[in-house]
């Protein structure tokens, strides 16, 4: 048995297991994917911190506030916004290789008031993500990849452990442990091909949460970013626009404030593309030159998936889902409510996003959360503790129907091209009720699904299958709690309540029972 | 187009309706349509987490930054154990990373970077670990515990960190099985998708090494044995 057991390696992961190592605690660290493989890497833009010569704390906490229109909580995001620097100041000792100008370069995004998302060329989330693996080499922390959550391992609202799939070789191993951090990552995959994620943001770890008893909260909100190209909803980073892209309709007519923040840009391109307008992204206007130096990545991007040259030719894009704002309530030392369980990063509801996420915040959530999940699970489990009970492993392979009548993969496109329709940038009443329906049949009909492949080595079929059970779970909280939401506000837009209303100034907070989905 | 996959000792044949797509694109149509077995590795789909590197005739590529053309013919990677059809197993590959000793060792006080320190390992530090190089490196057919291109590479770039509060430990890691193991063949630099040039870092660490008193083995072994001296 260890001490802590993290699942998933992406940098919020990562970061937790630093530093409960440092705390003394016996570390594994589990991630569906090899760790440098995680979302992390595709962050681009940058990591917030106060650190310039004009620049507060006061004035990032108060952008992330205005930001969150009312949903996330003060004294969080005063931690988060204040732990910010010294996030920062570690992140540069233990070696992540920032651009430099006078200091760490700088670079504006949207919502912010100063010049404040830290970043390393257009990789700043792939650079801090390698340096903190690295880090974990130093630490000598045990790192088991190719594992799939199926389950956490629960007795009496306690957690022992979990179960884990291991795909290489499709067994099912139980690993004990005296408490468990999440750092799954988010859930923006239920839009399959309409969202610019990792193909593994597919929310295994808050439907397992949400199995094992924990609450989870404001899955209504996602955030949707303007700038997807429109064959493949690969991410055109907002640099573009902050170099001064335009957006432009069918008709070569800008229509929106390019720069405000991503849930009014999202919204304005969809009215625009309501009234039967193609939009696309313009950055002709700026020199050869400057593209090649500034946006490489984008050129390559447009080139390869859209066949177009962007010196020369508009750029065809579509808002995508981009970042899930719900997630797993946690309190302020990322505890969950079944006891041992801890939250971080993407899966957690950290309450600091609230309804609209800023740019380059969820780099710095990650560093700074993930360093107190690892203190407080470490400090947890120092606790005098009764050994934990045996339980026989889940065999989940020998209960998959391996004759399945309904092929997963089309239900899985089917669910995203619903979801994109009815629960996307716009939502109303009867949209989110053909959704909720759709996800209820399509419950039901999980029965006549399963995996064709029976062979136990490297089943990805499998793997893809089981978390395509957690995809419909989680979706149906997400349409669930937009049901409840009879207001807008920042990234959930209702077409029937476009008013935001102070009776839902609190968070939508869910949990199942007997199989049930249930609201506070 | 047709394409033909490599699965276990065998060649199987694929006719994909699609043209203008990524490989990785293709790949997932297969999967999706025709044979749900077919196993490959796949992650951002924008070319920065490593995952999807295949060889596509002999060629390392990201499977996602490739166009594929009729008749092409789609291997995994070398020198690592093939998990199944294109996917394979990146243990012990990563596993040098820790050998090499390639992480930061932070000094007790913050220090100040410029422009041109950030510049002396900004390259190096743009490796995905997509495996591209370790599998074009021919070493390996001879000394499977060579610490490899990749290992090596994430070697410098914190040897040449100015932030960095002793070199020594990575140095030292890199002598056996490490620097002079490479023939300086140069396989492993046109493979590279981020544009890194593994053997010339090679070249750079010798002469490190060379500086901090350490010996390539191989020339003491050929003056003894050869000269006779």
């Amino acid at each position: 048995m260890v001490d802590i057991l993290i699942i998933g390696g992406g940098g919020a992961g990562l970061t937790a297991a630093i530093h409960a190592k440092k705390n003394g605690a016996n570390v594994t660290l589990v991630s569906k994917t090899y760790p440098t493989r995680s979302q992390t890497c595709m962050a681009q833009g940058g990591i917030n911190a106060a650190i310039g010569a004009n620049d507060s704390i006061q004035s990032h906490i108060s952008d992330t506030l205005k930001s969150a229109q009312g949903l996330a909580d003060e004294e969080l995001v005063g931690i988060l916004c204040e732990q910010g620097i010294d996030a920062i100041k570690w992140l540069d000792r233990i070696g992540v290789p920032f651009s430099r100008d006078n200091g760490i370069a700088q670079r504006k995004m949207g919502g912010a008031s100063f010049v404040r998302a830290c970043y390393a060329k257009d990789y700043t989330g792939l650079k801090i993500l390698h340096t903190l693996y690295d880090q974990c080499n130093a630490y000598d922390i045990n790192m088991l990849s190719e594992r799939f959550l199926i389950d956490l391992a629960v007795i009496d609202g306690k957690v022992y452990g979990a179960y884990l799939l291991n795909i290489k070789t499709s067994t099912v191993e139980l690993l004990h442990a005296k408490s468990v951090v999440l750092a799954t990552g988010g859930y923006a995959k239920v839009y399959g091909k309409h969202s610019t994620n990792h193909v593994g943001s597919t929310a295994d770890g808050i439907a397992a949460a949400l199995r094992a008893g924990a609450k989870i909260s404001n899955m209504e909100f996602i955030q949707f970013h303007p700038t997807a190209l429109k064959k493949s909803s690969i991410l055109i980073s907002e640099s573009a626009r902050g170099a001064g892209g335009y957006l432009v309709n069918s008709k070569a007519k800008r229509f929106t404030d390019e720069l405000a923040s991503r849930d009014k840009v999202s919204l304005a391109i969809t009215n625009e593309m309501q009234k039967g307008e193609e939009i696309y992204l313009d950055v002709r206007h700026l020199s050869a030159k400057f593209i090649n130096e500034h946006l490489p990545q984008e050129k390559k991007l447009a080139d390869l998936y859209e066949n177009i040259d962007l010196t020369k030719q508009l750029i065809p894009i579509l808002p995508a889902a981009h970042y899930t704002m719900g997630g797993i309530c946690v309190d302020k030392n990322c505890a969950t409510n079944v006891q041992g369980l801890y939250a971080v990063g993407e899966c957690a509801n950290h309450m600091v996003h609230g309804a609209n996420r800023l740019g380059g915040n969820s780099l710095l959530e990650i560093v700074v959360f993930g360093k107190i999940a690892g203190e407080a699970a470490c400090a947890y489990t120092k606790k005098e503790m009764p050994a934990c009970k045996a339980d026989k492993h889940k065999d989940i392979p020998s209960q998959i129907n391996t004759n399945p009548t309904v092929d997963f993969y089309k239900k899985r496109t089917e669910l995203a091209e619903i979801f994109y329709t009815n629960v996307g940038v716009k939502r109303n009443e009867q949209g989110l009720l053909v959704a909720l329906e759709y996800i209820q049949v399509l419950q039901d009909e999980l029965k006549n699904m399963g995996v064709k492949n029976t062979k136990l080595a490297y089943n990805t079929e499998l793997a893809e299958f089981l978390e395509f059970k957690n995809i419909v779970l989680v979706a149906k909280t997400v349409v669930l709690s937009a049901l409840r939401r009879k207001e807008s506000r920042g990234a959930h837009y209702r077409e029937d309540m476009p008013n935001k209303d102070d009776n839902y100034s609190a968070d939508t907070i869910c949990y199942q029972e007997n199989d049930e989905i249930k609201f506070l | 187009m047709k394409m033909k996959l490599q699965r276990s000792d065998k060649i199987f044949e694929y006719e994909v309706p699609l043209s203008g797509v990524t490989l990785l694109e293709a790949l997932g149509y297969i999967k999706e349509n025709i044979d749900s077995t077919l196993a490959f590795s796949s992650g951002c789909r924008s070319s920065v987490c490593g995952s999807c590197t295949v060889r596509v005739n002999g060629k390392e590529v990201l499977a996602c930054a490739y166009k594929p053309k009729n008749d092409d013919l789609i291997q995994p990677l070398r020198n690592m154990p093939v998990l199944r059809d294109l996917a394979v197993d990146m243990d012990r590959a990563l596993a040098f990373n820790k050998i090499a000793k390639a992480w930061g060792l932070p000094k007790e006080e913050a220090l100040h970077v410029s422009g041109e320190d950030a510049k002396r390992n900004e390259l190096q530090s743009d490796c995905i670990l997509c495996s591209a190089c370790f599998s074009a490196c021919p070493v390996y057919a001879v000394n499977e515990d060579f610490i490899g291109p990749f290992a090596l590479t994430r070697a410098l770039r914190y040897v040449n960190d100015i932030r960095q509060k002793d070199i020594k430990p990575t140095i030292e890691a890199i002598q056996t099985n490490g620097i002079y193991d490479c023939t300086l063949c140069n396989e492993c630099v046109p493979v590279c998708p981020q544009g890194v040039a593994p053997k010339q870092d090679i070249e750079i660490l010798r002469n490190k090494s060379g500086i901090m008193g350490y010996f390539n083995p191989n020339i003491l072994a050929g003056f003894d044995d050869g000269l006779n001296f």
